[in-house]
């Protein structure tokens, strides 16, 4: 009887959450368009996906590491240092394809080192990935401490093709997405496909939930814990190519904190910082949250600081419902048992 | 051969100052003693011996708070973030922006920024034990929101400030010897007669082993967090200070930047295990002088800054591995095979 129970109480916690945010989202939509004019628009909901693509991405990554019950917080070094990397190549004539290629081979080196030390050595997640964030930032000024501008032609392309989304004649109703979004969405189902159908997808919420039964159950959990370090990185990599794309420029200070955005949307979109639950959808949804805050930040006329402190209250808002959550569920947990 | 591993063992701060020692006679011997060079000029001492006290200073302080929330097994990376908090109170204060109807007093001034930092690390202590939320999560909050507070403090402007009585507290010189030494010794002395004399130490290091047996123990573990967070805040504001005092007014976005990490290394250079338990704050005050001393020699070797960063990550990722116990058996093993086939051999 309890093994229904669970699995129905843990897609019940990750669904609160989850409404919560959707519905938190529309509000703030409607807030928007009621107070702003030229709010209401399909270009402003979409300018969400444009202006938030590699946040999303890396997010997305972020997610898999957190719901095995680790942290990764060295991804925004890794965005910063594959921008700085692929402009100095880029400067220094090499081809487009193979200055993607090589970032995200970078990336998939970061994790792959970063994951080995933290299961094959038992460090702590958060020590080895700050040093590893310290590491690539300094790398990035060791490249070079000024921003290198991109001019490559394939970079331009990708930074100004973009594709017209029309639902009618009046302004409001139309809209342009960037090429480079679709990555995001090929990201977002790969994530999905991955997490919900194949074993090694199982394999890190089992992780994530309990590693010491995972592992009794036959489970390979050294493949799991470095396979989500690697994910994280490759797609924080992915995100940098992406950030290129968006800025055409790389610059080794470039997204100070943005782990904690990417954690923030995890946890925003339903995430367990414990570990065990979490969806990619959920961050997706919560990175879309922080890109109507900045929004609205913007058309307040506001510090721009203010969106890092709404954010960072957010989180700690949201953090504090899942423990709220978790021992309302774990107090049902032990009256059943009394039962 | 035990019998001196365990001497060693046991003075855990003999490393670090061997190490120490080591660095200064190296930089010594490569400038040709100008290293060691003390001088006297009006009754204060100058030299790059006074500078590495007077520099390392902020970070002594850091990370003798650092060590005790690490020997929990928690983390505080918000150190950085709560130096600038403090260090805009402060100078906004002195400056009149902020509570003009204290004229710019430089003690309500000093007083008001460390209350500040007793608040951050209260609230960092209450998302640690009461919401039992990761410590690295809960502060990277303040991390990232931090600096935003201090910016919005400041509206957003580097402030400049003149007052003779605040430059003091970096510049100023009691007995020849640079004002920020004796901060240090007075916080690390109350904190190491607080630790040593009470059992609040012996507390802490339960707590690192094992937080569940602790509380089953009796220990209140969630007060005893609630209160090194708490120090640690209120020693990341005086660290603030004396940074402020030193670039004579307040920079939110490069005080304190990046000293998290300094902190944390010169607690593992220390000898601290990363994951909690065993603790000396003595030996990570003489990691901070090591972490200062590396910083002041690069530099005065004329190698770019960038590259500091990158040696100190990598000396961090170094010791952590030498304190993995998973480590030392894989190099046993290693060393084992090896004389193996060097015997069938």
């Amino acid at each position: 009887m309890t093994r229904g129970e669970n699995k129905k109480k843990k897609f019940h916690i990750n669904n609160v959450s989850l409404l919560i945010t959707i519905v938190l989202f529309v509000a703030m939509f409607i807030f928007g368009s009621i107070r702003y004019d030229h709010f209401f628009s399909i270009s402003t909901f979409l300018n969400l996906f444009n202006d938030n693509a590699y946040l999303m991405i890396a997010g997305i990554g972020e997610t898999f590491v957190l719901i095995t019950g680790g942290i990764d917080i060295s991804i925004s070094s890794t965005v910063a240092f594959t921008g700085v990397f692929m402009a100095h190549c880029l400067e220094k004539g090499m081809p487009a394809f193979v200055v993607i290629c090589l970032a995200l081979l970078i990336g998939i080196t970061v994790g792959a080192v970063q994951g080995s030390l933290i299961h094959y050595f038992k460090l702590q997640p958060f020590i080895v990935t700050l040093a590893g964030q310290f590491l690539m930032r300094g790398l990035c000024v060791v490249i070079s401490e000024a921003s290198i501008p991109i001019n490559d032609s394939f970079f331009k392309g990708m930074a100004l093709g973009r594709i017209p989304i029309s639902f009618g004649e009046a302004k409001p109703l139309n809209g342009k997405i960037y090429y480079y979004v679709l990555i995001v969405m090929v990201v977002l189902l790969v994530s999905i496909f991955v997490l919900k159908k194949l074993a090694f997808g199982r394999a890190i919420y089992a992780v994530g939930g309990n590693e010491q039964s995972a592992a009794l159950m036959g489970l390979n959990v050294a493949r799991t814990k470095i396979g989500v370090y690697i994910i994280s990185s490759f797609c924080a990599a992915l995100a940098g190519i992406v950030f290129s794309f968006y800025t055409l420029a790389g610059y080794g200070l470039q997204n100070m904190g943005m782990e904690l955005d990417a954690i923030s949307s995890a946890v925003i979109g339903g995430t367990l910082l414990t570990g065990g639950v979490g969806s990619v959808f959920g961050t997706m949804v919560g990175a879309m949250i922080q890109g109507i805050i900045q929004t609205i930040v913007t058309y307040e006329n506001l510090n721009t600081w203010w969106t890092k402190v709404t954010i960072a209250g957010l989180l700690c808002l949201f953090i504090v419902i899942q423990r709220v959550i978790a021992v309302r569920a774990d107090a049902m947990k032990g009256k059943a048992t009394a039962e | 051969m035990k019998n001196k591993l365990s001497k060693w063992s046991q003075n855990q701060a003999f490393w670090p100052i061997v190490i120490f020692l080591l660095i200064i006679l190296i930089n010594s011997i490569m400038t040709g003693g100008d290293f060691l060079k003390i001088t006297m000029v009006d009754g204060h001492f100058y030299g790059r011996i006074i500078d590495i006290f007077r520099n390392g200073g902020k970070l002594m302080i850091l990370a003798a708070g650092m060590t005790m929330v690490l020997a929990t097994g928690g983390t505080d990376i918000s150190v950085g973030s709560v130096m600038a908090i403090s260090g805009a109170i402060a100078c906004s204060i002195i400056e009149g922006n902020l509570l003009p109807s204290l004229n710019g007093s430089v003690p309500a001034a000093i007083v008001l920024a460390i209350c500040a930092g007793i608040i951050c690390g209260l609230w960092n202590g209450f998302l640690v034990s009461k919401i039992q939320i990761q410590p690295i999560v809960a502060t990277m909050i303040l991390l990232v929101a931090g600096r935003g507070i201090a910016q919005l403090i400041t509206n957003g402007k580097i402030i400049t400030i003149n007052s003779d009585a605040y430059y003091f507290i970096n510049g100023g010189y009691i007995l020849g010897l640079p004002f920020p030494l004796y901060i240090v010794i007075f916080l690390v002395g109350t904190l190491l007669l607080f630790v040593h004399r009470t059992a609040f130490g012996l507390f802490l290091e339960s707590i690192g082993c094992n937080p569940k047996a602790s509380k089953f123990a009796g220990i209140k573990v969630s007060g005893y967090l609630l209160a090194i967070y708490t120090i640690s805040g209120a020693f990341a504001a005086v660290a603030g200070l004396i940074e402020s005092a030193g670039i004579k007014g307040a920079d939110c976005n490069n005080a304190g930047l990046n000293i998290e990490m300094d902190a944390i290394l010169a607690v593992a250079i220390g000898g601290t295990n990363l994951m909690g338990g065993r603790f000396n704050i003595l030996s990570s005050v003489v990691g901070a002088l090591i972490v200062q001393s590396i910083t002041t020699t690069v530099y005065a070797l004329g190698v770019p800054a960038a590259y500091i960063r990158v040696l100190k990550a990598l000396l961090i990722i170094v010791i952590c591995l030498s304190q993995s116990d998973r480590f030392k058996q894989a190099l046993a093993k290693a060393f084992a095979s090896r004389k193996r086939r060097e015997a069938a051999v």
